[in-house]
């Protein structure tokens, strides 16, 4: 228990034992927030342990693996042959293009997603709603496929 | 919040953490085993592994401490930080889906409320860990194809965002054992008995989805970025050792996450028709049916991987923007339409 007396309860206690270690009845509003806040510190604790993991990996094969680098081995791998000029070389515009596309629709996807959860409410309204914005993006789509834009030249 | 065992927090998570420490590797070794080294060798006429344990069961195992030893090699041009970081971010992007995949009503890492979406912007990381690892190689292989591989994510991404979307819209939720309980407690046409799997009535989304996961995971007709035949392997060529087996540790382990994603939206998930959705024992039996699930998907995944010929890059770009995306969006406002009026 001494260790625990250290810690923030809520992170030794059950959720509604914490709750009323802290003087009992709290709001809804606050609890849900502080709720929210630990699932993801789940996540982030799960990211941590990936990376953990990882690392420890690496520690491993640190101790089991040789390490005798020679000047012809660090070369870049380009079949067999000596690489000719600089590795990090211009690459195509056509990229780009798609990348923009990109972040046009995926900003259209985060709208999207909080009206799909509450379809039920907005009913109609929100149906024609969403059908005008749809219209309009696929518009741009069509304007880019129009313009030539989706054509992998 | 009190968890399922009524334990602390810390206490909990250090559980949900261990298990998840054993589910995941096991996961990816069993789906390598299984489909990559088994399945595809009888597709092929041959045995596969034999020699390793028992039918070769334990080859994976044995590839890894084969992997544990080889050097690692660092390209004298590399930009170094960023290549050692890239396949973490890989690894923790697959790792991180793990969290809200539900396997019984209370056998789950962490319910998140945002779920389906969450599940949508981790996945997405490992494109980032993909670009790190084609720019950081300073090599022309690498980077070509570190690039055609953030092109087929990005332009794949969008369908199946927008395909989940249909779920969404049936469910009312993002949360993944909202959208489990939607279908087991939902009917066809008065018809409860076996629920209403999201397959049934989000067909075309179901397609969609399997079609883009396949391009996300870069499996075959999709695997033009790490083309062996023109690009030697494309953003991992420089890779060795340790850090080349994290990167086909993760594609493994995401196709296991992405089968199980299905599974949760589209085969109605862990619920097993005549029991109640809060069953305690379904604790238990979820996550076998799960897991049998979860195979026939990963079954479908690799089945087709091992059947059909590359397609090429500007087929592939063309696929997803002319004929996914636009079908997807008239998915959502059909959707939207039977939501509504019916």
């Amino acid at each position: 228990m001494f260790l625990c007396a250290e810690l923030p309860s809520y992170l030794w206690l059950p959720a509604q034992a914490a709750d009323s270690a802290q003087g009992g009845a709290k709001s809804l509003a606050l609890r849900s927030v502080s709720d929210l806040l630990r699932s993801y510190l789940t996540v982030a604790i799960f990211g941590a342990a990936a990376v953990l993991m990882a690392f420890t990996m690496f520690g491993v094969a640190r101790v089991l693996r040789p390490q005798r680098p020679t000047p012809q081995k660090l070369i870049a791998y380009e079949s067999g042959v000596d690489p000719v000029g600089s590795d990090w070389t211009q690459s195509q515009i056509r990229y780009y293009v798609f990348a923009v596309l990109f972040v046009l629709f995926d900003v259209e996807a985060v709208f999207i997603f909080p009206w799909a959860t509450r379809l039920e409410v907005y009913a109609l309204f929100g149906l024609v709603e969403m059908a005008i914005f749809i219209f309009i993006l696929v518009l741009g789509l069509f304007y880019a496929w129009r313009k030539g834009v989706l054509r992998w030249v | 919040m009190t968890g399922a065992l009524g334990l602390a927090y810390w206490a909990e998570t250090s559980i949900k953490l261990g298990v998840a420490l054993i589910v995941i590797p096991t996961a990816a070794l069993m789906l390598g085993y299984l489909f990559l080294l088994k399945m595809m060798a009888f597709m092929q006429s041959r045995l596969g592994p034999q020699d390793v344990g028992p039918y070769g069961t334990l080859q994976l195992i044995a590839d890894a401490v084969k992997f544990l030893q080889k050097e690692d090699i660092h390209p004298a041009a590399a930009d170094r930080r960023v290549f050692r970081a890239a396949p973490v971010v890989v690894l923790a992007s697959s790792f991180l889906l793990f969290v809200v995949l539900p396997t019984g009503p209370d056998a789950v890492v962490e319910n998140l409320d945002t779920g389906i979406f969450y599940a949508m912007a981790v996945s997405s990381l490992s494109v980032l860990g993909v670009l790190m690892a084609g720019w950081a190689s300073a090599n022309k292989y690498a980077l070509l194809g570190g690039l055609r591989a953030a092109g087929q994510l990005i332009a794949y991404e969008l369908p199946l965002i927008l395909a989940v979307m249909g779920v969404v819209i049936q469910a009312d939720s993002l949360n993944l054992q909202e959208i489990v309980r939607a279908q087991a407690e939902g009917e066809i046409f008065g018809f409860g008995l076996i629920g209403n799997p999201f397959i049934l009535t989000q067909f075309i989304g179901f397609l969609i989805f399997m079609i883009s996961a396949q391009a996300e995971l870069t499996q075959t007709p999709f695997d033009m970025p790490v083309a062996e035949t023109e690009l030697v392997g494309g953003f991992h060529v420089e890779y060795t050792g340790f850090r080349f087996l994290l990167f086909f540790m993760a594609e493994v382990a995401t196709a296991f996450a992405f089968s199980a994603l299905a599974t949760v939206m589209f085969l109605g998930g862990w619920w097993i028709p005549g029991f109640d959705f809060d069953a305690p024992v379904l604790n238990v039996l979820g996550p076998v049916v799960m897991l049998v699930k979860i195979l026939v998907v990963a079954f479908i995944i690799f089945w087709i991987r091992f059947t059909y010929p590359r397609l090429r890059e500007d087929q592939l770009q063309k696929f997803a923007w002319k004929v996914l995306i636009p079908l997807s969006l008239a998915n959502i406002v059909v959707t939207g339409i039977f939501k509504v009026v019916l």
